[in-house]
């Protein structure tokens, strides 16, 4: 993992459908911190961090993650856990975490990562369920459980947390906290104050939204 | 390429443990074929001359109900994009996805031909030869296959749209299928020349195929 990322956003332009979302948005998240992005719905939360995953075209700025390197594409840098959460219901939830793990991760070491994964986000009682069974927090635990199974230093999460409760909100933070403390960086969008250590805010659709 | 086939095992155990893509295909394959003899009448000569065309003809409609899910379920879910993300490029997991496909269900489709031949009197000699195209020409129909999928992922009602761009597409392989099995039924022409070509396209559909519908698959994402 690099130690010092950083993902720089330079004068975004964004259009969808012939309406521009996001016009002039520039930010710069470092390592070891938390990016909140905060604003009223359809004010481009989601339309921003997916142009930040590389899943939408850029009508004009750029996005750059340092230090650059040629060796892995910027997709490969970032974990992307949006309003789906790439669950199969019929696998087990171990299977789940399992196979992304070895898909996004490799196999070296998959089984400790997906061990990892499961106690951080309190699966281990159910890792032998079927996904079908699981209440929709349930699943979103496991959705976001994909975010451990293969490390990333970058880390984008959209609403993460939806359906969670309490407790599981509470561990959704400490894993956060981990992941910055250690060198990550995370952007979320999210109506909810987390409680994280180290965050800083960026509102979006009021005045282009600067950080 | 543990990542390849970690996809491939994945996708072979949805595809049994969901159980209905495969039972489906191989009733209608099974359903298609019974009903032709309702309709031709109970002449045994014509049944055996046509049976290798009705046989090819059922295959590739069997084949054609479970297109549609190579690809579905994972854009409904997400894991699609998820995959995108990954060091494995999209079109190996187009290809890893199409192979699954072929695994799950053009053998079980030309495993389960020989057996349906009997209702349509097709000689006995001419089991491995249908037996060996359709194991060789079935790898075509999942990987063109993949790409009508790919492209019809996000259209509503997108079956009917997927049959009209894949049919097309088809006929190559149906054609020498079918003259490779005639070529033994009725001692037309030669095994062999059909046979290659029929590798031969399913050959190329096994490169070309993952380019496009990872092309297309790209176009879907945005």
């Amino acid at each position: 993992m690099t130690n010092s990322v950083q993902l720089i956003a330079e004068k975004l332009i964004i259009e969808r459908g012939g309406r521009t979302i996001l016009n002039d948005v520039s930010f710069t998240a470092g390592a070891g911190a938390t990016l909140l992005l905060t604003g009223a719905n359809g004010a481009g939360k989601t339309t921003l961090l997916r142009a930040l995953g590389g899943f939408l075209p850029l009508t004009g700025g750029t996005i750059r993650v340092t230090p650059a390197d040629d060796e892995t594409p910027r997709a490969e840098l970032i974990h992307t856990v949006g309003h789906s959460n790439a669950v199969k219901v019929h696998l087990t939830v171990r299977e789940n975490v399992m196979f992304w793990s070895r898909f996004l991760g490799g196999s070296v070491a998959a089984e400790d990562r997906t061990d990892r994964a499961l106690g951080a986000f309190a699966l281990r009682d159910l890792e032998d369920v079927p996904a079908s069974y699981l209440s929709a927090g349930q699943r979103r635990r496991l959705g976001l459980a994909r975010l451990l199974a293969a490390p990333r230093p970058i880390w984008l999460l959209d609403e993460p947390t939806v359906s969670l409760d309490a407790a599981s909100t509470e561990r959704l933070a400490r894993v956060i906290d981990q992941h910055t403390a250690t060198g990550g960086l995370v952007v979320a969008a999210t109506h909810l104050p987390l409680g994280l250590n180290n965050t800083r805010e960026l509102r979006l659709g009021v005045e282009g939204g600067r950080a | 390429m543990t990542r390849f086939w970690t996809l491939v095992r994945r996708d072979l155990t949805l595809a049994v443990r969901e159980g209905g893509a495969i039972g489906t295909a191989l009733g209608f394959f099974l359903l298609v074929v019974a009903l032709m003899p309702l309709g031709l009448g109970p002449d045994l000569n014509l049944l055996a001359r046509i049976a290798s065309g009705i046989l090819w003809i059922a295959l590739l409609l069997s084949a054609l109900l479970s297109l549609g899910r190579i690809f579905e379920s994972d854009s409904d879910d997400g894991a699609l994009e998820v995959m995108a993300t990954s060091s494995l490029p999209l079109e190996l997991v187009a290809a890893a996805k199409a192979t699954a496909h072929w695994i799950s269900t053009g053998i079980p489709l030309a495993l389960l031909a020989p057996m349906l031949g009997l209702l349509l009197n097709l000689d006995i000699a001419a089991y491995p030869a249908l037996i060996a195209t359709m194991l060789a020409g079935t790898p075509a129909v999942s990987f063109i296959g993949a790409i009508g999928a790919a492209l019809t992922l996000k259209a509503r009602r997108g079956g009917l749209l997927l049959a009209l761009v894949v049919l097309p597409l088809y006929i190559p392989t149906l054609i020498f299928g079918i003259s490779a099995v005639s070529a033994v039924t009725l001692q037309t022409g030669a095994f062999v020349s059909s046979f290659l070509i029929l590798i031969a396209l399913s050959l190329g559909s096994l490169v070309l195929g993952p380019l496009a519908a990872a092309a297309a698959l790209r176009i879907q994402m945005q």
